[in-house]
């Protein structure tokens, strides 16, 4: 007993210490920006750029500057233009506007990132008349770099874990395995097995996945060092894969009784049916609501989460332009604010997880309900 | 406004990396995990079955023995019981049997007794006779002619004397 408090009271102590690192450390990309460039510019610092520079995808991967220097990581850029796939280093744009490279009849292909216009920010091609177009874009940028290392330790940890088990059988869990064990028993018995019933060991391994998935995208959000804190599980594409993921398995495991809920809806008045569809229409455009409104919850919960806990940074630099003074004293405040919205993120990390895991597994039960 | 437009690079290689994350955990750590969580929980329910099982044969077992116990007990009251009556009864035997043997003992000393007495009477009587005879040889100063005529005289005469006596 008083084990296990000791080892609470060690387990809280270092969550604050960790969040008090947290908090310090996303100010260093706020100092790095107050002189971008290298000089003591004059310019003005502007809040609403620097939270999107962060909330946004980019080519490099920007960890600080320093003396006036950036210091990034430049990442590969892969474009497919009519034809043919470029690969190159991000950091060409570093040093000049455009990237010039040749396709295979000789003709030189010139890229560039779009300063402004439909593509701001985007490999652009331009073409000789210097019109603007898109190529087919899948660079490495910094999200899938993110994503990369995520994954990479997902799979690490569940492999470990699964090691553990083979190993110590079906003795007490230890380790990384004691921790991730409670988790993987609370999606099978509080999400899992409620919501889906006796089939569930079907979904079981998608849940799972999409559980910690989830769970270790919005916990790495939340390090600013630097393999880290990317706004990974805060971007609509990776939200949308996921809520596909879901669609996809829920219409594919779809009883018939599922279907005939959907285009014969029972219980409603024929005239919701013929001659005017009204139900079916309903009911089907249900069938893409849910799904579309997973990744939006996702997104704007996590996105939101690092707008407030940089919003909060920022108020420090804001009133610091006024007067020093007032940016000194704001400081305090703001870091106290950002170590509760931290502390909220955490907590909002394993609600937003769980929130999709479980309505992912209500969709499947609906799907798979025989009678 | 590019917030909430996917992009096509990042769908891409999200669909890849979540799949081949899906693919290896499904394959080859989420079986492993599954099964061990099963099996422990089945080994935690057969544990419980038995220590249930156990206790309630404990339980049993008791009660037997209590009952076996109980038994043994009458069994040796009435071993003891038994052994005492046949003890008894050799005793009884026993004291009975030494009891004729004294009788008989006392019988048989009482009769040699008498046979010794009665021999020692007679042979009292023949010396006496003997002595008498001696006795009458020197007083009368002659050997008597027939020892058998004189030897009836005498035992006619001690006979008088022994019916006298005893009247």
């Amino acid at each position: 007993m008083r084990n296990s408090i000791s080892f609470v009271r060690k387990y809280i102590l270092n969550l604050i210490t960790c969040l008090f690192v947290i908090s310090f450390t996303i100010l260093t990309p706020v100092k790095v920006f107050a002189n971008d460039n290298g000089h003591e510019t004059e310019e003005k610092f502007d809040a609403g750029e620097l939270i999107f520079d962060h909330i946004l995808d980019s080519y490099d991967w920007h960890i600080c500057t320093w003396k006036g220097n950036h210091i990034s990581v430049y990442l590969p850029i892969i474009v497919y233009s009519e034809g043919e796939f470029y690969c190159f280093s991000s950091k060409n744009f570093h040093h000049e506007h455009q990237y010039h490279a040749m396709n295979k009849h000789g003709d030189a292909v010139v890229f560039e990132i779009a300063e402004d216009g439909k593509y701001k920010g985007k490999v652009v091609r331009v073409l000789e008349d210097g019109t603007q177009i898109r190529p087919l874009d899948i660079s490495i940028t910094k999200t899938v770099c993110g994503l990369f290392i995520s994954c990479t330790l997902l799979v690490v940890v569940f492999l470990l874990v699964a090691k553990g088990y083979r190993e110590r059988g079906e003795k007490a869990p230890k380790g990384i395995q004691a921790l991730v064990e409670p988790i993987i028993l609370y999606v099978r018995d509080d999400i899992a097995k409620p919501n889906i019933g006796e089939h569930y060991e079907r979904y079981f391994p998608y849940l799972l996945t999409v559980f910690f998935f989830i769970f270790f995208n919005n916990l790495l959000g939340l390090i600013p060092f630097f393999p880290f804190g990317v706004n990974i599980t805060g971007n609509i594409a990776v939200t949308a894969v996921l809520a596909l993921f879901t669609f996809v398995i829920t219409n594919f495991m779809g009883s018939k009784h599922y279907y005939e809920d959907i285009f014969n809806t029972p219980g409603v008045p024929w005239w919701l049916k013929f001659p005017l569809p009204l139900m079916p229409v309903i009911e089907l455009v249900g069938c893409f609501i849910k799904p579309f409104v997973l990744a939006v919850r996702l997104f704007a919960n996590i996105t939101a989460g690092h707008i407030v806990v940089l919003g909060f940074i920022c108020m420090i630099f804001i009133l610091g332009e006024m007067s020093a003074m007032a940016g000194a004293g704001m400081s305090v405040l703001s870091v106290l604010l950002a170590v509760f919205a931290d502390c909220l993120e955490v907590l909002v990390a394993f609600i937003q997880a769980y929130v999709f895991t479980l309505l992912s597994s209500i969709y499947f039960g609906m799907a798979a309900k025989h009678s | 406004m590019e917030l909430i437009t996917p992009d096509f690079g990042l769908l891409f290689w999200m669909t890849l990396a979540f799949g081949i994350v899906f693919f290896i955990l499904a394959k080859f750590a989420l079986p492993v995990i599954n099964g061990m969580l099963k099996k422990r929980e089945e080994e935690i329910t057969n544990a419980l079955e038995l220590a249930e099982r156990t206790h309630k044969e404990m339980e049993q077992l008791q009660v037997d023995n209590e009952a076996l116990l109980h038994q043994a007990r009458e069994e040796r009251d009435k071993i003891l019981n038994e052994a005492k009556l046949i003890s008894d009864r050799f005793i009884e035997e026993a004291k009975v049997k030494a009891n004729e043997e004294k009788d008989r003992i006392i019988e048989n000393a009482k009769e040699t007794i008498e046979n010794e007495k009665m021999a020692a009477a007679t042979e009292i009587k023949n010396q006496i006779a003997d002595i008498s005879i001696k006795v009458a040889e020197k007083i009368i100063g002659k050997t008597l002619e027939s020892d058998k005529e004189q030897m009836d005289y005498i035992n006619r005469l001690l006979q008088e004397i022994e019916e006298r006596t005893q009247k």
